[in-house]
């Protein structure tokens, strides 16, 4: 029998160190070992709120009365609701829903104080944006108490009968855009957004540190070119890319998820390719700053991670605090979640979609101009 | 007769942290010349290419290069330069015909597609052209590297170490290629280690430590090395060397296949030094000094100056 050499503990040892020195001196990974757990921990721990509250409200008040103005003054007081503003027509709460500048728009009938006070159990309408059913329905089910407390000291003494057993007033709920409350609904065009960060920015994201690696790149800068020409022409082959995983994913939410497509596909297209491209600078600007490419792939997981969670597509992104909501519309996957349900679900049009795409716009024309200035034209 | 100087570079100078890796390199390379550009490796021969085409920045250094300032339009250089790198790096996982393709598009040249043709003609590949760069052997690789170089027509073509790794045969046809090129005017700065190469050269420069130490025509730096060698026959000449190597007047004994050059800068030192070892059966013969001896010479002088 051939004899093996014993193990050593000092190898071993020695091991351990080199590893620990060379993980040391790899920021980047270092980062990620310690910043993963973190921004999870704080993530769920307690950014992340399932049960979103202060959502923002507008309400149309038809009638002037006192029990009107108490409706008002509890919706203003409650958890649940913020008031933002109040209306004059129903156009305009509609409008004001379908850009998701408001979660809801409570409907104070005309008359509501008199049919109060005369026991005909005035009717309170309430437009939801049910987009995400998770982030209403907490709220809507507060609604009936909220409702029922703020009216029971006005109807104290002789009125005390009209609280009846079933309340005071009866509360209707539109639940818009997503009806029954589908969750799919949310999630299957909400996926196409995710689907495309997450490959569009690792696509490009190897594209320059493999050419160094693959040692291409020496030959490619001393070819008269110019940055821009380098990272665009890296950019655009891939949008086709983009758009295949696009119309797969469009696919399946029709004929799998049946989820409706309310406005225009076209629209929905050409925004696409708006999104992918904002991505696609993403990753080629990760590319210009990373050294190799196990950088590159953890840079777009940095980038990843965040979309991921603070975009609105895992959690309702009215139920995070503040500070992810700043980040959050920072993020390109946010604004094409809205603008991706809001065309299939509410049927926005141009106008409502220009409101988000700009923001994309303006994203990816940053990123870009970044990887331009970083992009390194000699090998130094 | 300045503007018959392709390259006219003085001073240039690179460090990487602290290593000064090309240090105050001067050069004049004339139009049509095959100017061969000499050096153990990391004595900074790449390094001082790459800085003529704007690859590297130069911390020091001025000069022009194909009239353009070589500092500052490195942009107008690198149209009409053809830079072949020392590695192979055209896209592996594109065919013969689509790197054609690419680097001819890249520098815009008209009548691309037939030129591309022309080339992959003139390559012999037409069968090939669909073939991926990266299952092409050494020499293969070599031939399209050179022929992607020179898809636009380039003034200036600096080769890095471009027959490294190639067979003979190949190596005698890609000599004969760039002769006839210079003959038609285009300009080479050839990076090689072999001597049958540099004695085929206009004029050598040779490199050492990133310190130009000599360069003129091949007679010019040999006449410069003043050294008188001598080549031994015989038999156990490792031991012979050994012996050499401790005696005064002695700077080299280096074997060359069966026999042995003995070489030293001062003749009479020399020859007395050998007196007492010219017996039977070693036979003894005075020859001119070649191109190597002189550059193992250089060698073993730089790392003394270390
Ligand atoms: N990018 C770089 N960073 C640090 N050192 C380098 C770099 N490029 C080359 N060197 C060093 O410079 C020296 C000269 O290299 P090079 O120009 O490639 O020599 P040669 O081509 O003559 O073999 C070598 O010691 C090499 O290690
Ligand atoms: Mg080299």
């Amino acid at each position: 029998m051939k004899k093996r050499p014993s193990l050593s503990i000092a190898r071993f040892w020695a091991i351990i160190i080199k590893e620990f020195i060379q993980m040391r001196r790899d920021r980047l990974t270092f980062g990620m070992i310690v910043g993963i757990p973190v921004v999870q921990l704080m993530l769920f721990g307690y950014a992340i709120n399932g049960d979103p509250k202060h959502l923002p409200t507008a309400v149309l008040m038809a009638d002037s009365g006192q029990y009107s103005r108490t409706l008002l003054s509890a919706l203003k007081n409650s958890d649940y609701f913020r008031f933002v503003r109040q209306i004059q027509t129903e156009a305009e709460g509609e409008a004001a829903l379908a850009r998701g500048e408001v979660q809801f728009v409570i409907n104070i009938p005309e008359n509501f104080s008199r049919n109060l006070l005369r026991g005909e159990k005035p009717t309170v309408l309430v437009e939801a944006d049910a987009t995400d059913p998770s982030a209403t329905g907490n709220a809507i089910a507060s609604l009936r108490t909220l409702i029922a407390a703020a009216l029971v000291n006005d109807l104290k003494g002789p009125l005390t009968y009209l609280a009846g057993s079933d309340g005071p007033v009866a509360l209707r709920v539109h639940a818009r855009y997503n009806p029954e409350g589908v969750s799919q609904y949310n999630i299957v065009p909400g996926l196409m957004g995710v689907v495309l960060t997450m490959t569009m920015v690792m696509i490009t994201g190897l594209a320059i540190t493999r050419e160094r690696e693959r040692g291409t790149m020496e030959n490619l800068l001393s070819m008269p070119t110019r940055p821009l020409e380098v990272l665009l022409g890296k950019i655009i082959p891939y949008i086709f890319v983009g758009y295949i995983q696009a119309g797969l994913i469009l696919v399946a939410a029709r004929f799998l998820f049946h989820v409706p497509m309310a406005g225009s596909i076209l629209l929905l297209l050409l925004t696409t390719s708006v999104f992918i491209a904002a991505n696609l600078a993403m990753g080629i600007t990760f590319s210009t700053l990373a050294k190799n490419q196990l950088q590159a792939v953890q840079m777009t997981f940095f980038f990843f991670l965040p979309s991921l969670l603070l975009s609105g597509f895992m959690f309702p992104f009215r139920g995070m605090p503040e500070w992810a909501q700043i980040i959050g519309e920072v993020l390109p996957l946010t604004h094409f979640l809205r603008i991706v349900r809001g065309i299939m679900l509410k049927g926005n049009g141009a106008g409502e979609v220009l409101l988000q795409l700009w923001q994309i716009t303006l994203f990816a024309l940053i990123v870009l101009a970044i990887g331009v200035k970083r992009y390194r034209k000699t090998l130094d | 007769m300045t503007d018959n100087l392709v390259i006219d570079v003085r001073g240039m100078t690179k460090s990487f942290g602290d290593r000064t890796v090309v240090n105050a390199i001067g050069l004049q390379v004339r139009r049509g010349e095959v100017y061969g550009f000499l050096g153990p490796n990391g004595s900074g021969k790449t390094t001082f290419i790459r800085m003529l085409c704007g690859l590297l920045a130069a911390d020091a250094g001025e000069g022009s290069c194909l009239g353009f300032d070589v500092i500052r339009e490195s942009d107008l250089i690198k149209r009409q330069v053809g830079y072949m790198t020392q590695r192979f790096s055209f896209y592996e996982d594109l065919s013969i015909a689509e790197n054609l393709d690419f680097v001819a598009r890249m520098y815009g040249v008209s009548n691309r597609r037939d030129l591309v043709k022309e080339s992959i003609e003139r390559l012999g590949l037409s069968g090939r052209q669909k073939q991926l760069a990266g299952e092409l052997s050494g020499g293969w690789k070599q031939r399209l590297a050179l022929a992607a170089c020179l898809i636009h027509n380039p003034q200036l073509l600096l080769l890095d170490e471009p027959t490294a790794g190639v067979d003979p045969k190949a190596r005698r046809d890609f000599w004969e290629q760039i002769h006839e090129l210079a003959g038609q005017g285009l300009t080479f700065l050839i990076t090689t280690h072999y001597m049958d190469e540099a004695e085929r050269c206009d004029r050598l420069a040779y490199l050492s430590y990133g310190n130009l130490l000599t360069h003129g025509t091949v007679s010019e730096v040999i006449a410069h090395g003043r050294l008188t060698t001598w080549s031994v026959t015989g038999p156990e000449l490792n031991e012979l060397a050994r012996r050499l190597r401790g005696i005064e007047g002695v700077q080299q004994a280096v074997a060359f296949g069966s026999r042995l050059h003995v070489s030293g800068t001062d003749a009479a030192a020399l020859e007395k030094a050998i007196t007492p070892l010219r017996l039977e059966p070693y036979k003894w013969q005075q020859i001119g000094s070649g191109l190597e001896d002189v550059f193992i010479h250089l060698m073993g002088n730089s790392k003394d100056n270390f």
